[in-house]
């Protein structure tokens, strides 16, 4: 094998100032725990980049699948070494620019000579490498100014370094970068979309799920930890905080007028999320909602649900269209597992025209002949903990079949 | 006994078999129902859907399970045509197809399509030239057999798509019954087929289980209605232990397809030699050209029928030259294709073997027809 690195350019987090050095470490860190499966990995840290050195073809071939997904990364490109001889490099240059035979591309050389003691001068190399290339590949041509691919070639005191190929990264910041939040995953197609938004600004998560059984099954649970599961693949364990939420459902559709069930089981679940957050520490609440998507996301219900608390509540999907949201859920791929179709907890009880203009005061009014607190401290208390990725994949019972 | 009659149907291979048990005794819950049971059905019906798909190198959404080979034609012809129809009402197929896509194009006719059959050679392959010429700018559908059930000829895929794909909007359908598992079919973008047939149990899976699958998705219209199975092509519920059993079959039919293809070829080649001994009492159908594990000869004056009772006696089982035809009385279509020598033409057999046959039952073969040769025409091997 020809590679013998991974350089990866950091996204946004080279334009911060003070705080650079912790979001490289983060950054580090999360690619770490993200390629746990080929550890250890020799990991280089610099002020613009970063190095990842590989040992073998089965490293290589995992951080090509899994390094678009890390957030923090604007690029990232193969590395490949060679002897520091002319004869050596003009045929890693060969097989390097061998990726891009198919299509009609300009190119240009260009070189780093740090090792100043190197027989050949910059523009020599330019020329004998360039040369090498044009004569072999009849689809290249030269530019100079804007050229399709680089060829950069780098030569240190150990070796000859050379790569071409910049491979798009995901962007964003580093996971953890920016503190911790709880994320309301509901089971649909918008919050788990709202969830890998966060993370891309670098949000920590933890995810909290309200579960009703029997009028929700083990199915829609099931789906759940398996979006948990999915948000985690960028680049941070979630814990999912499962609260058991049937008695207070209940409750409320004794209590309550039913065009108003919908307002106070949303406050609910709210008081909830919001006492979990502090347990856990994290500053915000995350959810899915954007505005006037149904009943309980007009203004007038944020009003009234976003009352029960003053943690800020993030909604980064606020201005997105639901096509928008779509398309989003497919490329990180949510949608097929949020699309599955089994009752969650807010379709059920919920009655055919719920407010969609809650007044605060008069919710306030037919809550206040309830005592709520003593079955949410309950709730709180007895909730599950799930932790994604999960550890060991589930035992195959249909193993042997096919 | 020793079974040569694996064209007409085969063994279940035992692990197929207990998987259809298994899936039977654990996973009868109807696949489409939302409890546990249920989804547990979907899901394995799924990944033997996945399974299907790589083999045929499509999508999922691709695969559908019919209950074997003449509704998986059926659907072809049926539902390809008539979702067309804004197109054209060109069809064209070959004379020697099997009886589900000929009475089905026939239906066509009558309600206003026209129907084009390619002729064959004497080795019974389809002239690419004919086909060219036979293209229209109206022609919807070109349905084409892999390898003919009756002799074994094969058809040259490749180069009947590019030619189809290069010179018409014409969906290509090949009938693969025969051929899968024994030589390689599968999507090739330009350069294969548009859908394919296969059947289950003409590769040790069991009976009345299929697959129509499809290269890309194309428009359809689908002749079984009713719950919206199968992506909505084929109502009934699905027969998910037929389903995944087939997927196994399938699997072992690929993953074997190499070994088993240079045994049927050493015995296919062996056995033209030696009815070649015979001279001029045989004339032998099949072509060194075509597929390895069917072989057809005929036994001059002689109808074939005595020919299987003869050799039945001795405790090998082989057919006339279709199954599906073999009550009948009249010469079949493909070999009347053919244009043999009359004195030949009643009394053609049919051996084609199957992935549990051996080389010692080849060798049996042999000496038991040499008898038989010698009772009823009383002639030696050269």
């Amino acid at each position: 094998m020809i590679w013998k690195e991974v350089l990866i350019r950091y996204g946004e987090l080279s334009t911060k100032g003070r705080n650079k050095t912790e979001f490289i470490h983060r950054l580090r860190d999360n690619i770490r725990n993200t390629f746990k499966e080929i550890s250890p990995l020799k990991i280089h840290t610099e002020r613009d980049r970063m190095h990842i050195q590989i040992d073998n073809n089965e490293q290589m071939e995992v951080l090509m699948d899994k390094l678009p997904k890390v957030f923090g990364i604007q690029s990232f490109s193969p590395v490949a070494v060679c002897d520091k001889t002319m004869d050596a490099m003009k045929s890693l240059a060969l097989e390097i620019m061998d990726d891009f035979r198919e299509k009609e591309i300009t190119f240009k050389v260009e070189v780093r000579r740090s090792d100043k003691t190197f027989p050949f001068e910059t523009h020599e190399i330019q020329r004998e490498i360039g040369g090498a290339v044009l004569s072999h590949f009849q689809n290249l041509s030269v530019q100079v100014k804007k050229p399709d691919v680089e060829l950069r070639i780098e030569v240190r005191n150990d070796a000859i370094y050379m790569m071409a190929q910049i491979i798009k990264g995901a962007g964003g910041m580093p996971v953890g970068s920016n503190g911790k939040s709880l994320l309301m995953l509901s089971g649909g197609i918008d919050s788990p979309v709202a969830g890998y938004m966060m993370m891309k600004r670098g949000v920590r998560l933890e995810a909290i799920h309200f579960f009703s059984p029997p009028y929700t099954s083990q199915n829609s649970l099931q789906k759940v930890k398996v979006l948990a599961n999915e948000l985690s693949k960028f680049g941070y364990k979630i814990r999912l905080h499962v609260i058991p939420f049937t008695d207070i459902q209940v409750l409320i559709k004794d209590r309550v007028p039913e065009n108003t069930i919908m307002t106070t089981t949303r406050r609910m679940m709210m008081k909830i999320a919001d006492k979990v957050r502090e347990e856990i520490g994290a500053l915000g609440i995350v959810t899915g909602e954007s505005l006037g998507q149904v009943a309980s996301q007009t203004l007038e219900s944020l009003t009234a649900i976003n009352d029960v608390t003053s943690t800020p509540v993030l909604r980064p999907l606020i201005g997105y269209d639901k096509l928008e949201i779509i398309n989003i859920a497919e490329e990180i791929g949510t949608y097929e597992t949020s699309i599955e179709p089994y009752e969650d907890c807010c379709t059920i009880f919920t009655p055919a025209n719920p407010k969609t203009k809650p007044k605060v005061d008069k919710i306030k009014h037919y809550e206040s002949f309830t005592d709520f607190d003593e079955l949410i401290e309950k709730a709180v208390r007895n909730r599950e903990l799930y932790i994604f990725p999960m550890m060991k994949p589930k035992e195959d019972k249909f193993e042997g079949l096919l | 006994m020793i079974y040569f009659d694996n064209s007409a149907t085969t063994k279940p291979n035992n692990e197929v078999l207990n998987t259809f048990i298994k899936v039977n005794e654990e996973f009868y819950a109807n696949p489409a129902s939302i409890h546990e049971a249920g989804m547990d059905a979907n899901t394995l019906l799924d990944r033997a859907r996945n399974q299907v798909a790589q083999l045929f190198n499509t999508e999922e959404k691709c695969v559908i399970f019919t209950a074997g080979g003449t509704e998986s034609n059926n659907f072809a012809i049926f539902g390809v045509s008539k979702a067309n129809t804004h197109k054209g009402k060109h069809i064209i197929t070959t004379e020697i197809e099997h009886a589900s896509i000929l009475e089905a194009v026939k239906s066509l006719e009558k309600e206003g399509f026209e129907v084009d059959y390619l002729r064959v050679d004497q080795s019974g392959v389809i002239s690419l030239d004919e086909l060219k010429a036979k293209i229209r700018k109206d022609t919807v559908l070109v349905s084409i057999m892999h390898v003919n059930n009756e002799i074994g000829a094969i058809q040259p895929i490749e180069e009947a798509a590019q030619i189809i794909h290069e010179n018409s909007r014409a969906i290509f359908h090949v009938d693969a019954v025969q051929s899968f598992g024994k030589l390689p079919i599968r999507f090739n973008g330009e350069k294969g087929p548009d859908l394919i047939t296969v059947s289950g149990h003409k590769i040790h899976a069991l009976k009345g289980s299929g697959v129509i699958a499809f290269r890309q998705k194309m428009n359809i219209i689908p002749f079984i209605l009713g719950g919206g199975q199968e992506f909505g092509l084929r109502s009934g519920t699905v027969a998910v232990p037929q389903a995944v059993a087939f997927a196994k079959a399938a699997r072992i039919a690929i993953e074997n397809l190499d070994s088993n293809q240079s045994k049927y070829k050493k015995w296919h080649q062996d056995l033209i030699k030696f009815l070649s001994g015979f001279d001029d009492n045989i004339h032998i159908l099949s072509t060194e050209s075509g597929a390895g594990h069917i072989l057809s000869f005929s036994v001059k004056d002689l109808k074939g029928e005595v020919l299987i009772n003869a050799l039945q006696e001795r405790g090998i089982i082989v057919s006339t030259s279709s199954a599906c035809s073999s009550k009948q009385k009249k010469t079949s279509h493909v070999v009347s294709a053919l244009n043999i020598d009359p004195k030949f033409k009643n009394g053609v057999i049919r051996l084609s073997f199957g992935a549990f046959n051996t080389n010692k039952e080849i060798e049996k073969f042999k000496e038991e027809f040499t008898i038989v040769m010698q009772e009823l025409k009383g002639v030696n091997q050269l």
